[in-house]
């Protein structure tokens, strides 16, 4: 069988700077009629570039300098403009990352569809009509006949994405690149999505190019799978072979550099440095000054494809038959090498670092020319939770469910409207500011995009030393006494070390930074004036893998020496497995589980929680699983569903969800959840739900 | 020994002092500073920018010079006692320097380098009879016997004489600065001219001294020239083009500066205010501001301007001079325009804060309890900095402009006050004159060009070198690599051309 896109030796550069950067650099490929096709890398790695090259579509600044692109044998950058206009959109489409970006605001989405139709398949009036009803039905848009005249702003996230797709499919492509199709999306819609695009191309048979970073999804979608590093492909395997015996080095510490719940008690495997800059010349093996088992050769000479097994072929000088096969046993024994394990303390948290009993933070809405109030947000909606000193507590949920305001509203970043927050036996809700400042020092947050949290006119030890001098840590002895006997000036120096950055960087600007060494410095900057609490606001979500695990293993190396507690607020599950001893799930500004790690996600009751932890995509080579389906998207906090909030969602709803929220359940002295399934804490009638919970 | 002139200091010159010093202050501070210094370093790696500065600081050093004020004394000879008496009028270091131009006053318009006046006169002949003809100018090119022939010629060697000594200024400063510049970094001085001439100076100084030789020659065959001829030519009373063109400079400036310094407290502080403090104070900065926007500009400035002027012909025993309540018109322009144009800048200030206040940094410091004097002037001053600069800037042009335009509404400076606004306003009639008078209008536009040109250029060099997310590198960049493949076999692939065409435009 012919390949549909062939892609030999492509060369892409990007004029901007000094020096040109080789964003793609002899990048081969093929992609066969209807498979799916993954290409994985980290940020920055190319793989962008690869798809836009494709499309030709590069930024002005882009350049393809060699090589060809051929689908079915024609080779695309022989193609006039004009020609390739038939292209977009006709053979090939592409759905990009940010759905909220990709449709045009003002104009309809039955338009949007339109104009491929239009350009494509020349169809007008009724016909046009039919064929983007037809279109909406198939990407699964309920009620699309009434939908199809409205705006993007009256779609959801995953609705959005539907119309992506559904734009991309009009022009009934051969060959599909879906761009991080996911990335933006909460796991549940990424499900819906991901399912969506499976059924998609068994029923229309087209081939899709998936591009991402996400081993979980790749390990759900892909038949093949290519690794890119740093603009060219150093891996491509089945997806069997790969996730059986990931050859590459890289590939290797990908995976090692996963968290999860069974390496709970060492350190996750970093991939030392950062990715190369692409305007460097290299010499050898792109990966070699990160590379734990490179000798002389990689770094002299670059390696050539070797075939690891059929269908399975390596850019490495490990498996090059010449080199013979020494290093083969070392990849397997380095992987056993324990990493700097950590004590793993038995949990015993006797004393309550911080109480928050029943918070709730409603944001008014406005309406009108005197700005009545005429609603509320119920962003949070009568949270309680303790997190013992030392210990961590993580709370999940999807995006909007209102994790982040209950991280705000402890640190009173955000008045709430009710509650106590008691930290260390004072209240919190209603102390006066300068009170309030006093205890400021005690509790800390981190961020979720490294790239806002740093004031980019601000020098590193700025930054520092800003809460420092604004809660005079200098003048008291310090609590943790890391940094108390040091002269003034040092202390920075100190932070930064503790972080894992050099103490030069101290007079550099944050744009300087990558990802991975801002989120240090964020780390350092709430360190500074030694607190108790950390609440960590998504820390890792915008960084990749590898730079996770360095950012996971600094926090869990400090909460061991300093004595830390975090509040973990996350939709990450393998992380919390990683991380937490506890975790608390939230779902419409209410958390409705609630225990120890072990408990919750190993054995959860809410049905929410059920489905949240099934949609989650696995890194394994046969999930033994059964995906709950949520249809929907969660409703709007300012005007939640009457009863449990959960039943327009949930499976086992029944007629007493619709009228009362449960009470809640307990199963153990740590584990309770709220749901009609089980027993009610007054509910006599508990029978007939003990029946309902067997059908779970 | 008596003083042969008396010191006057003007409001606007004492602001423009109090600038100067402020400025001066702001040099020696950054000097010390490494951190600070670094920025403006980056400024120094821009072409286009010190080229502009280049340019600048003439226009500065002529606006400066016209700012030193004082009364010369005057001859008393009435009753030979010692009372030393003063002029009545102010004159300004660019005036003695000037003094030529200033004095040589023709009876009515003159075309540049005319040897005669621009309009016919009937004279009366020795004989009786009359003739119309254009008479001979008093001044320009008085020294010639027959203008006719000697006219081009003469002003040509003047000229070229005037830019040749331009030139030779030029190169004792070049070998100067490549003296001092060897010396600095102790290599040979033809090493580095020939480094400045490749342009492998880390300051651009081929670009400066580019625009500086430019400049030079300019200035040098004007001098020579203008001592000789009206090289502008003469407006309706006469008097010369160059020079008025000289004087508006300061006016100039004077409105581009001090007015953006009356607009900048209220724009910056009520503006950030209503973006950082929201709720209430946002809704009266905002009543504030879109009433006083709905109100239109010129009418708002007249009115001010009138009960202005009506006051001070009311009292004219508080000025000692015309000079002094001239200037206190432009002092009170400057304020009025100060107080009318800071609504749209703070309009853009309210919506940027707006947005950075919910950057997760000013979370950050609100975490740490910093205080909010401290994140406004910590991190949301210096994140809207830029803004404050485009925006001053692009108002510089406009207020010179609305400068004009109020002149010829007759509520802009003082009819004695020479500025580009009078300038144009005059220009308006006799653009409608036959035989047209053009050169008036050119001069000053010219002039206004130059100098709002030189400014957005320098500012923009500015706003690169301190938004750190811009980069800037020395002159040289790498010239980039293009159509390889093109190159490579043109022959076998008569498509490639034209597809990596399109692909790369």
């Amino acid at each position: 069988m012919s390949p549909l896109l062939q892609i030999d030796n492509l060369e892409t550069i990007l004029h901007t700077g000094t020096t040109p950067v080789r964003a793609v650099d002899g990048l081969t490929l093929q992609i066969m009629q209807g498979e799916t096709f993954a290409l994985l890398g980290e940020s920055g790695c190319g793989k962008s570039m690869t798809a836009l090259s494709i499309m030709r579509l590069l930024p002005e600044v882009g350049e393809i300098v060699a090589g060809s692109i051929r689908i079915g044998g024609e080779d695309l950058l022989l193609l006039p403009e004009a020609a390739m206009r038939n292209v977009r959109g006709k053979r090939i489409s592409m759905i990009f990352q940010e759905p909220m970006l990709s449709l045009n605001p003002v104009m309809t989405v039955a338009e949007q569809i339109s104009e491929v139709l239009r350009r494509h398949f020349n169809l007008r009036g009724e016909a046009e009509q039919q064929r983007v009803l037809e279109i909406l039905n198939q990407v699964g848009i309920p009620d699309a006949a009434r939908r199809m005249t409205e705006y993007p702003f009256q779609f959801s996230g995953g609705m959005k994405q539907r119309v992506m797709i559904a734009i991309a499919l009009a022009g009934e492509p051969e060959l599909l690149i879906a761009d991080e199709p996911t990335t933006a999306l909460d796991v549940t819609i990424q499900a819906q999505v991901l399912d969506l695009m499976r059924d998609l191309q068994q029923r229309n048979g087209m081939a899709i190019l998936l591009i991402t970073h996400d081993l979980g999804v790749v390990a759900e979608m892909a038949q093949r799978v290519a690794v890119m590093y740093a603009g060219e492909i150093i891996e491509t395997a089945t997806r069997t072979e790969f996730f059986r015996s990931p050859a590459h080095p890289y590939s290797c510490k990908l995976f090692a550099s996963l968290p999860g719940k069974t390496k709970r008690d060492q350190g996750l495997a970093v991939i030392s440095g950062s990715v190369p800059p692409l305007s460097r010349e290299f010499i050898g093996c792109r990966f070699a000054d990160r590379c734990d088992h490179a000798w002389d050769l990689c770094r002299t000479t670059a390696p050539e494809w070797s075939l690891v097994a059929t269908d399975h072929q390596v850019r490495c000088h490990l498996f090059n038959q010449n080199s013979g096969s020494r290093i083969q046993d070392s990849i397997k024994a380095a992987e056993v090498l324990p990493q700097a394990a950590f004590k793993s303390q038995p949990a015993i948290f006797n004393s309550e670092l911080l109480r928050v009993t029943d918070l709730k933070v409603h944001f008014p809405i406005h309406k009108g020319l005197m700005k009545r109030v005429t609603g509320h947000v119920k962003a949070v909606d009568g949270v309680s939770l303790t997190i013992p000193q030392g210990g961590t507590l993580a709370l999940v949920g999807e995006s909007g469910c209102g994790k982040t305001t209950v991280g705000k509203g402890i640190l009173q970043l955000i008045a709430p409207t009710a509650g106590s927050v008691c930290y260390d036996g004072l209240e919190l809700v209603g102390l006066e500011r300068k009170q309030l400042r006093e205890k400021r020092a005690e509790f800390q947050i981190i961020f979720q995009d490294p790239y806002s949290s740093l004031n980019p006119r601000m020098r590193i030890v700025d930054i520092i030393e800003e809460g420092m001098d604004a809660l005079n840590v200098k003048d008291k002895v310090g609590r943790v006494g890391h940094q108390s006997a040091l002269p003034a000036g040092k202390e920075v120096d100190a932070l930064l070390q503790r972080v894992g950055l050099p103490p030069e960087t101290k007079w550099r600007y944050p744009h300087e930074f990558s990802g991975g060494q801002r989120q240090r410095i964020a780390i350092a900057r709430a360190l500074a004036v030694n607190p108790r609490l950390l609440i960590c606001d998504e820390p890792t979500s915008a960084l990749d893998v590898s730079v996770q695990a360095q950012i996971l293993n600094l926090l869990k190396e400090l909460q061991d020496s300093l004595g830390l507690a975090y509040l973990f607020i996350t939709h990450n599950i393998s992380v919390v497995e990683y991380l937490a001893d506890e975790v608390a799930v939230m779902y419409l500004g209410r958390i409705v589980e609630w225990g120890s790690v072990d408990e919750v996600l190993g054995n959860p009751k809410h049905p929410y929680t059920q489905a949240l932890l099934s949609a989650v995509p696995v890194v394994e080579l046969n999930p033994k699983r059964e995906v709950i389906r949520l249809h929907g998207d969660l409703p709007s906090p300012a005007n939640p569903p009457a009863g449990c909030h959960f039943h327009p969602r949930c499976p086992h709803a029944m007629p007493v969800c619709h009228e009362t929220y449960p009470g809640s359940s307990n199963f153990s002295s740590t584990h309770t959840t709220r749901c009609h399934l089980y027993p009610q804490p007054q509910n006599t009638s508990t029978l007939q739900q003990k029946n309902a919970r067997t059908t779970v | 020994m008596t003083m042969l002139f008396k010191p006057v200091i003007l409001w606007t010159d004492s602001l423009i002092y109090l600038l100067v010093i402020v400025v001066l202050a702001f040099v020696w501070h950054v000097r010390r500073n490494e951190h600070m210094l670094a920025p403006w370093r980056r400024v120094g790696h821009s072409a286009s920018g010190m080229a502009a500065l280049t340019v600048l600081v003439f226009f500065i050093a002529v606006g400066l010079l016209d700012t030193v004020h004082f009364r010369p004394a005057v001859e008393n000879n009435d009753n030979g006692n010692s009372e030393k008496v003063y002029s009545v009028e102010v004159l300004s270091l660019l005036d003695i320097i000037a003094a030529p131009l200033r004095t040589r006053v023709e009876k009515t318009y003159s075309a540049p380098f005319a040897a005669h006046l621009y309009a016919r006169e009937t004279i009366e002949l020795p004989d009786g009879g009359q003739i119309r003809e254009f008479p001979r100018l008093q001044f320009g090119g008085a020294h010639l016997q027959n203008p006719e022939a000697q006219l081009t010629a003469d002003v040509t060697w003047r000229a070229a004489a005037g830019a040749g000594l331009g030139v030779f200024v030029w190169c004792v400063l070049v070998i100067l600065l490549s003296a001092s510049l060897a010396h600095r970094d102790n290599v040979g001085v033809l090493y580095t001219l020939s480094a400045i001439r490749r342009g492998a100076t880390e300051i651009p100084w081929n670009a400066v001294l580019v625009t500086l030789v430019l400049i030079l020659s300019l200035l040098g065959a004007a001098l020579a020239l203008s001592v000789h001829y009206h090289i502008l030519g003469t407006d309706k009373v006469g008097q010369d083009v160059f020079y008025q063109s000289l004087k508006s400079i300061r006016t100039g400036l004077v409105i581009g500066t001090l007015t953006t310094l009356m607009m900048l407290p209220f724009a910056l502080l009520l503006g950030i205010m209503a973006g950082y403090f929201r709720g209430w104070v946002d809704d009266v900065i905002q009543y504030i501001y879109t009433t006083l926007s709905s109100i239109p500009g010129v009418l708002l400035i007249a009115a001010a301007v009138l009960m202005m002027q009506v006051y001070m012909e009311t009292h004219p025993e508080l000025f000692d001079t015309i000079a002094a309540r001239a200037d206190l018109r432009l002092l009170f322009l400057c304020i009025i325009l100060g107080v009318t144009s800071w609504t749209g800048l703070c309009r853009l200030l309210r919506g940027e804060t707006l947005k950075l206040r919910e950057m997760e940094y000013i979370q950050a410091a609100h975490a740490f309890g910093v205080s909010h004097w401290r994140i406004i002037s910590r991190h949301i001053l210096p994140n809207v900095m830029h803004i404050v600069l485009i925006a001053t800037v692009m108002d510089f042009s406009g207020l010179v402009l609305a400068e004009a335009v109020l002149s010829y509404v007759g509520v802009g400076v003082d009819p004695s006050t020479i500025s580009f606004g009078t300038m144009i306003n005059a220009a308006r009639l006799e653009m409608a004159r036959e035989p047209m008078v053009w050169w008036a209008l050119l001069s000053a536009f010219g002039f206004m060009f130059a100098l709002v040109l030189s400014a957005n250029l320098f500012a923009d060099a500015v706003q690169d070198a301190f938004n750190p997310r811009v980069r800037t590198w020395p002159v040289k960049a790498g010239k980039p690599y293009r159509r390889k493949r093109q190159e490579e076999d043109p022959e076998t692939k008569p498509n490639a051309a034209t597809a990596k065409d399109v692909i790369s435009p």
